[in-house]
C-alpha cells in the first residue's frame, strides 16, 4: 500500500489556507456540481458506494435520497464533528489540515439536498479547531463561495449558509438526534425514532446528518468520478479512510489509506508494531463502542464494514485501539463502563441503571472481591441493555462488556484472583 | 457585563439561528470565558440577554460537562484517563501532577491557581498521554514536560 497517495489529507503544505486550496483545484467541484441536476449529484454519490464514516457505515447517497424536495419547509444539513468516541481522533485532522475540503463538500451536499443552512457541530473541547474552522468558513464567505454571494460567483440560483456550532462536552451530542436538540438549545436528549431526521429534524424541518469525513469525501467523488472512488479499497465499503491507531503501537496516529486493509498490516507495518514486540491481547477496531477482538483472532481480518461484521465486530469510526499481552482487561472494561455511565443521558432505565450496576460490579472485581458468577451477572446486565434503549449508546455500553466476557472469559477469570 | 464588542458577538450568534434558544450555548461559552464559571447571576444575565426562560439556560448549563457552576482553578488541568491514554501512561500524568502540586482529581490548590479534573477522551489518542489546560492541548506528556509546563504556569501566575 506504499503507493497509495492520500487525497483527504494530502501532503500539501498550508492546504488549510484558502488560496492554496484554490491553487489545487479547490472550489471548482462545487462549480461542476452546480452544472448538474441535484438528483444527478445524489446519483453519483450513490454510485460511488460512499458509506458514512461516523460509525454506522450507512450508504450516504441513499441517506440523501430520503430528503424531501417539495420545499415546503427549509432543509438543513448537520455536519457531525462531535468526535468524542474514545479512540477516535480523525475529524480533527480535517479541521486542521484540510477544512476547505469539508466546506466544499458541504456546499455540494447542500446543493444536492437543497438546504438553507448547514451547521458544523464541533465538540467544545476542540476550541482551537473551532477557531480554525471558523476562520476557514469566514474566508470562504469572503471569497463569495458561501451565502448570497455564491449566486453571483457561480452564476446560480442556489445559495446556503454555513455556521459553526460549538458543543460543550457531552458525548451523547454525537448521536444525531441529540445533536439536533443541542443545536436547538434544549437539553440534548436523543429523540425517539421514527420520525427520522429526513422527515422531522432540526426545528421540525427535513435534516441530514453526516460525519465530517463523509462530507470531505464528496468533492473528491465529484472531481474524479464514482468509478475512481468505488475502485479504491473494499468492494462493498470503498474509498479512502482515516484510520486512527492508538494504544500499544510504536507509531500511533491517523493514517489515510484505502478501506479493507488487513488489520495486522495496519498494526505491524503502518503503525510500527507493538513496543517490545509483545503479543497482542485485544484490539478494538472502531472506537470503544465496538466489540473487541482477540489478538489470536486478527489474522486475515480486513478493516471494512462487511469483513468486520463477519468476524463479529464493526468498523465504527475506524479508531483502532491496540492492547498488548500485559493489559489488565478488567481495568479497561471498568474504564469503558465508567465512560458510558458518565455519558448516559439517563433517559432510559436500562441504560441509566445498567451502566451504574455494571460499574459497581467492576469495582468489586478490581478490589479482588469478584467471583466467576459476577461475570455472568455482567453479561446478563449487558444483554438487558442491548436493544432496549432509545439510542445506540445503550448498545455501545453493552457490547464491550458482553463481547469481552464471551471472548476473553479465560483472561477475566484469571484476573479475578488479583 | 458584556462589552459593546461582546454584545455585537451575541447579535452575530443570534443571527445564525431561527430562535434565540440556539444561541444559549455560544453565549454561555462567552460568559464562562470572561468570568471563569457560570454563577446563578450569570444564568439570569444570559436568560435576560437572549430573552429566553431561565429554566432553559439552567437546563443547558447542568447538562454539559464544560460549563462550571462553581469556581475552578485558574488553570484547569484536564487529564484524559480514557483507554488510549491509560494504555500510554495517564496514571503517570496524575502521579506527576500530584507530586508536583499536591492535588488529585476533583481538587484545587489553596491559591486557586490549579484544579485537576478527570477528562474523557479528548480526541488525542494518537498523541497520548495528554491533558488540556484550559483551551490548550498538551500531548505526548512525560514527567519532564509536565513539570516544565506547571513551572511555566506558576511563573505566569
Ligand atoms: C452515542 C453516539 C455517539 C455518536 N457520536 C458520533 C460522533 O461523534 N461523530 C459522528 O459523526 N457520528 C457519531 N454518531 C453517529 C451519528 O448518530 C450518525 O450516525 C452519524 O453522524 C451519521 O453520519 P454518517 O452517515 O456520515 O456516518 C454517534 C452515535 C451515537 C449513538
Ligand atoms: S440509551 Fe442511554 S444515552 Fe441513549 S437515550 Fe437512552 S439513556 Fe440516553
Ligand atoms: S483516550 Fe485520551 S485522548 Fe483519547
Amino acid at each position: 500500500m506504499s503507493e497509495y497517495q492520500p487525497v483527504i489529507l494530502p501532503d500539501i503544505p498550508d492546504l488549510d489556507r484558502i488560496d492554496v486550496y484554490e491553487q489545487h483545484g479547490g472550489y471548482q467541484h462545487i462549480r461542476k456540481s452546480l452544472g448538474m441536476a441535484p438528483d444527478d449529484v445524489i446519483g453519483i454519490v450513490k454510485e460511488s458506494g460512499l458509506r458514512g464514516r461516523g460509525g454506522a457505515a450507512f450508504p450516504t447517497g441513499l441517506k440523501w435520497s430520503f430528503m424531501p424536495t417539495d420545499g415546503e419547509k427549509p432543509n438543513y444539513l448537520c455536519v457531525n464533528g462531535d468526535e468524542s468516541e474514545p479512540g477516535s481522533f480523525k475529524d480533527r485532522q480535517i479541521f486542521e489540515f484540510n477544512p476547505h475540503l469539508m466546506i466544499e463538500g458541504i456546499l455540494i451536499a447542500g446543493y444536492a439536498l437543497r438546504i438553507k443552512a448547514a451547521y458544523i457541530y464541533i465538540r467544545g473541547e476542540y476550541e482551537k479547531w473551532v477557531q480554525m474552522v471558523e476562520k476557514a468558513v469566514a474566508d470562504a464567505y469572503a471569497k463569495g463561495y458561501v451565502g448570497e454571494k455564491m449566486k453571483e460567483t457561480f452564476g446560480t440560483d442556489f445559495s446556503c449558509e454555513i455556521y459553526v456550532h460549538r458543543g460543550a462536552g457531552a458525548y451523547i451530542c454525537g448521536e444525531e438526534s441529540s445533536l439536533m436538540n443541542s443545536i436547538e438549545g434544549i437539553r440534548p436528549y436523543p429523540r425517539v425514532k421514527p420520525p427520522f431526521p429526513a422527515q422531522v429534524g432540526l426545528w421540525g424541518c427535513p435534516t441530514t446528518i453526516n460525519n465530517v469525513e463523509t462530507i470531505a469525501n464528496v468533492p473528491l467523488i465529484i472531481e474524479r468520478g464514482a468509478d475512481w472512488y468505488k475502485n479504491i479499497g473494499a468492494e462493498k465499503h470503498p474509498g479512502p479512510i482515516l484510520y486512527g491507531i492508538s494504544g500499544h503501537v510504536n507509531k500511533p496516529g491517523v493514517y489515510e489509506l484505502p478501506t479493507g486493509m488487513l488489520l495486522t498490516e495496519l498494526i505491524h507495518d503502518v503503525a510500527g508494531g507493538v513496543p517490545g514486540d509483545k503479543k497482542i491481547k485485544m484490539v478494538i477496531p472502531g472506537g470503544s463502542s465496538m466489540p473487541p477482538l482477540r489478538g489470536d483472532q486478527l489474522e486475515g481480518v480486513r478493516m471494512d464494514a462487511e469483513s468486520l461484521k463477519e468476524i463479529g465486530s464493526a468498523i465504527g469510526t475506524a479508531g483502532i485501539m491496540v492492547m498488548d499481552e500485559d493489559t489488565d482487561l478488567t481495568r479497561i472494561l471498568t474504564r469503558i463502563t465508567h465512560f458510558y455511565k458518565v455519558e448516559s443521558c439517563g433517559q432510559c432505565t436500562p441504560c441509566r441503571e445498567g451502566t451504574g450496576w455494571m460499574l459497581k460490579v467492576f469495582h468489586r472485581l478490581l478490589d479482588g472481591e469478584g467471583e466467576p458468577k459476577d461475570l455472568d451477572l455482567l453479561h446478563s446486565v449487558a444483554k438487558n441493555i442491548e436493544g432496549n434503549t432509545v439510542c445506540a449508546l445503550g448498545d455501545a455500553a453493552a457490547w464491550p462488556v458482553k463481547f469481552t466476557i464471551e471472548r476473553f472469559r479465560d483472561e477475566l477469570e484469571a484476573e479475578l484472583s488479583r | 457585563m458584556f462589552s459593546e464588542e461582546e454584545l455585537k458577538q451575541v447579535e452575530e450568534l443570534k443571527s445564525h439561528y431561527p430562535t434565540n434558544l440556539s444561541a444559549v450555548m455560544g453565549v454561555l461559552h462567552m460568559y464562562q470565558d470572561k468570568y471563569g464559571h457560570i454563577s446563578d447571576e450569570g444564568i439570569t444575565y444570559v436568560a435576560n440577554l437572549l430573552e429566553v426562560p431561565e429554566e432553559n439556560v439552567l437546563g443547558v448549563v447542568t447538562f454539559y460537562e464544560m460549563y462550571h457552576q462553581h469556581k475552578t482553578g485558574k488553570y484547569k488541568l484536564q487529564v484524559c484517563t480514557n483507554v488510549s491514554c491509560m494504555l500510554r501512561g495517564s496514571d503517570m500524568v496524575l502521579q506527576t501532577i500530584k507530586d508536583k502540586i499536591g492535588i488529585g482529581i476533583g481538587e484545587m490548590t489553596d491559591d486557586g491557581l490549579f484544579s485537576v479534573h478527570e477528562a474523557e477522551c479528548l480526541g488525542s489518542c494518537g498523541t497520548a498521554p495528554m491533558m488540556s489546560v484550559n483551551k490548550d492541548y498538551h500531548e505526548n506528556l512525560t514527567p519532564e514536560t509536565i513539570n516544565e509546563l506547571i513551572d511555566a504556569l506558576k511563573a505566569k501566575g
